[in-house]
């Protein structure tokens, strides 16, 4: 009888394999690669150093106020600072990113202010940024479904005539997802400029990724009809040239790229998963050695490009970002009852103009305007 | 003026769209050149190009999820789903995703993206091809729903529809799309989307119908006529929200009402219309809110569809026990 659950074949969690792009070493080595060179100015890698540092920060700053009873919940990006800060800047004007609800380093990136991340968390919006002010989708929580909206938007880019491209942010768990393999085939025929960055953070909540594939995920792109590049998702310089490359791409109409940012989810799924239950800390600590911050902030004091003085500089920032994230959280106003009916729909409804009247009605039979 | 049947109609009005707005896309499958199965975008693809009219992958969640995306970039697609029964692997992105996104955006992305479904029996046809699942997204806040009963509404109504800022699903009564009437194609639309409509005025009972029902209605309602008795039938045409001051207006003074669709009756549409009817109108009322509808079962195989859809017969026996209670 056939065994029902197969014994995995993948490469165990932290070995991602020879085809990965990497050009900075766990250890700060700076390495080079045939077909992914890059080459930033001093300035330049410093902007990197302290966009991971501040990314870092927002995460520590969300955990903390949940923990705190501030925010209902928080999904951590522990780990994963370098994918997205690699990816986010590898955007430029005219890009757009939907992301999944992890990317606070996209968003940061992008120019959202972290405090209006936090008003979805803290329950007084559902997210409610102009998404066209920053080229930065709302959140998405049902996983996979923003693929779909990407490659449509892409395509919409192929009809307008826009010259940008567009990223669809997904993680191992939505490889899995009906819509995602849909957005693949959409996105390929129609050969729109996209780029699909995937996070793979080994974890979809308790399920390892051997559950979600038997063969390394870039390498479905080929089933697809694209290429798909497996890069290291805790190296800033490769995620920001594989990325980069891909974008360029699909701007210049040769069609979508499927990117596996390997990486690891340091922290729990969101504030309330507990990870003990399901994963060995020894894998977690295995991943600390591979810390997307430490090998970097080591490569730039061995080279003596930055010192002491710089690295102190970049956390008062974070200390300074720490306070504006706090004190916004804490200013952040609950929206009121009859606020409820705003903006269902754009040119209102005949049903929802007499719930909200009958509703006002009933508030103001009370002495305060309000039964609370 | 023109006779049309109601596909042509339905035809005709998403041509006047597309030529009066560049930013209006068509897209499902077999849109293109074949026109859709039922023809309903026959020759849009020859005129509008690839680009406008679409053929998609056979996915239907990608049909309206990169719809969304299109809408997001600015513009106004028409997404056909080819039978009622298709419609759920799209579920998902139309209740979660199309409905929900003006919303969480606090008003700063709209979604004027329109859902076609041809839906209903009486054709003859294989299963998954004759339902009526209006009442799943009536039941969706953020969605309107509209459905039209002649070709001079299908006209009308679906250039009112892809103007509109909101998503809209627009079902299509599939048996009578070869329902052929004079139609004026020029001027204004003769009534505003969200009404319904006095399909024949009435003074002892109301009839509530839409979309395929109304003729069945208006069939019933003749007959009745010759028996002395006045029926007055509305056709709701928008079916989220109702226009409830022309259906209240009307049962206010009848005393009594009918509500008939092919749907099934449990937690549906006519449901909401009984409940509310008894909810404004009790002390109106002459007798208790009836309804004629397909029975709580699964749509049968064709060959017993008759049985099972709603016809005049049935309507009758409604009226003659509403109008003896």
């Amino acid at each position: 009888m056939p065994d029902p659950t197969p014994p995995a074949v993948t490469a165990t969690p932290t070995v991602a394999g020879p085809e990965l792009v990497q050009l900075l070493t766990p250890e700060g080595e700076r390495l080079e690669h045939p077909d992914y060179a890059i080459d930033l100015t001093d300035d330049e890698l410093f902007a990197l150093y302290r966009d991971l540092v501040m990314v870092r920060r927002i995460d520590t700053e969300g955990f903390a106020l949940t923990r705190q009873g501030e925010l209902s919940l928080w999904a951590s990006l522990q780990g994963q600072e370098a994918a997205q800060v690699g990816a986010g800047r590898a955007l430029k004007p005219g890009d757009y990113a939907f992301p999944t609800y992890r990317e606070h380093g996209v968003a940061y990136c992008k120019g959202v202010d972290p405090v209006t991340l936090l008003g979805l968390w803290r329950g007084v919006s559902q997210g409610g940024w102009d998404p066209h002010a920053g080229e930065f989708h709302l959140y998405t929580i049902v996983i996979g479904s923003q693929t779909l909206h990407a490659t449509g938007f892409a395509m919409g880019i192929q009809r307008d005539g826009g010259d940008g491209a567009c990223m669809a942010f997904f993680g191992d768990g939505a490889s899995s997802q009906g819509d995602v393999n849909e957005a693949f085939v959409w996105a390929s025929v129609f050969n729109a400029p996209m780029v699909f960055f995937c996070q793979n953070n080994q974890w979809a909540i308790s399920e390892p990724l051997e559950r979600q594939t038997r063969i390394p995920l870039y390498q479905r792109a080929q089933g697809f009809g694209f290429p798909g590049v497996r890069v290291d998702g805790n190296d800033v310089l490769a995620v920001l040239a594989v990325t980069r490359a891909a974008l360029e791409r699909a701007r210049e109409g040769s069609g979508p790229t499927l990117i596996e940012a390997f990486t690891y989810r340091m922290g729990p799924h969101t504030t309330s998963d507990d990870p003990t239950r399901y994963r060995l800390s020894a894998d977690v600590e295995a991943w600390k050695l591979k810390d997307p911050i430490e090998r970097m902030k080591v490569y730039l004091a061995r080279s003596g490009k930055a010192d002491h003085d710089f690295f102190d500089q970049v956390e008062k920032e974070a200390d300074d970002l720490a306070a504006h994230i706090r004190a916004g959280c804490l200013a952040l106003e609950d929206p009121t009852p009859l606020s409820i009916f705003d903006n269902v729909y754009a040119e209102g409804s005949s049903l929802l103009d007499e719930e909200r009247e009958l509703m006002s009605s009933y508030l103001a039979g009370f002495a305060e305007g309000s039964h609370r | 003026m023109a006779t049309v049947t109601l596909a042509k109609a339905l035809n005709e009005g998403l041509r006047k769209t597309m030529e009066n707005d560049p930013k209006v896309l068509v897209m499902g499958e077999d849109v293109g050149a074949l026109g859709g199965v039922f023809r309903v975008t026959d020759g849009l693809q020859k005129d509008f190009g690839e680009d406008r009219v679409i053929d998609t992958p056979l996915a239907e969640s990608g049909i309206i999820g990169t719809a969304v995306g299109l809408a997001i970039r600015g513009f106004r697609p028409v997404c056909e789903i080819q039978f009622d029964g298709f419609v759920f692997p799209a579920f998902d992105q139309i209740v979660s995703q199309v409905a929900k996104m003006h919303y969480r955006s606090g008003g700063h992305v709209k979604l004027p993206i329109t859902i076609r479904i041809p839906y209903g029996g009486g054709i003859g046809a294989v299963e998954h091809h004759s339902e009526s699942p209006e009442s799943y997204f009536c039941h969706t806040p953020g969605l309107k729903v509209v459905t039209c009963s002649n070709p001079a509404d299908a006209y009308w109504m679906i250039q009112q529809t892809v103007a509109n800022d909101d998503p809209v699903v627009f079902f299509e009564p599939k048996r009578r799309y070869w329902d052929k009437a004079d139609v004026e194609m020029t001027g204004t639309a003769p009534m505003p989307l969200w009404k319904a409509r006095v399909a024949r005025p009435g003074n002892d009972l109301t009839l509530i119908a839409y979309g395929p029902m109304v003729k069945v209605a208006l069939d019933a309602a003749a007959a009745a006529a010759e028996e002395g008795k006045s029926i007055e039938v509305i056709d709701l045409r928008a079916l989220s929200p109702i226009d409830w001051p022309v259906v209240e207006d009307s049962v206010r003074r009848t005393g009594r009402a009918v509500v008939v669709a092919e749907a099934p009756s449990y937690a549906s549409l006519t449901s909401e219309v009984a409940a509310r009817l008894q909810e404004k109108l009790f002390y109106s009322l002459e007798a208790p809110v009836l309804r004629v509808t397909g029975y709580n079962t699964p749509f049968p195989p064709s060959r017993v569809e008759e049985d099972y859809l709603p016809d005049l017969d049935r309507v009758l026996d409604a009226v003659d026990r509403s109008l003896e209670a």
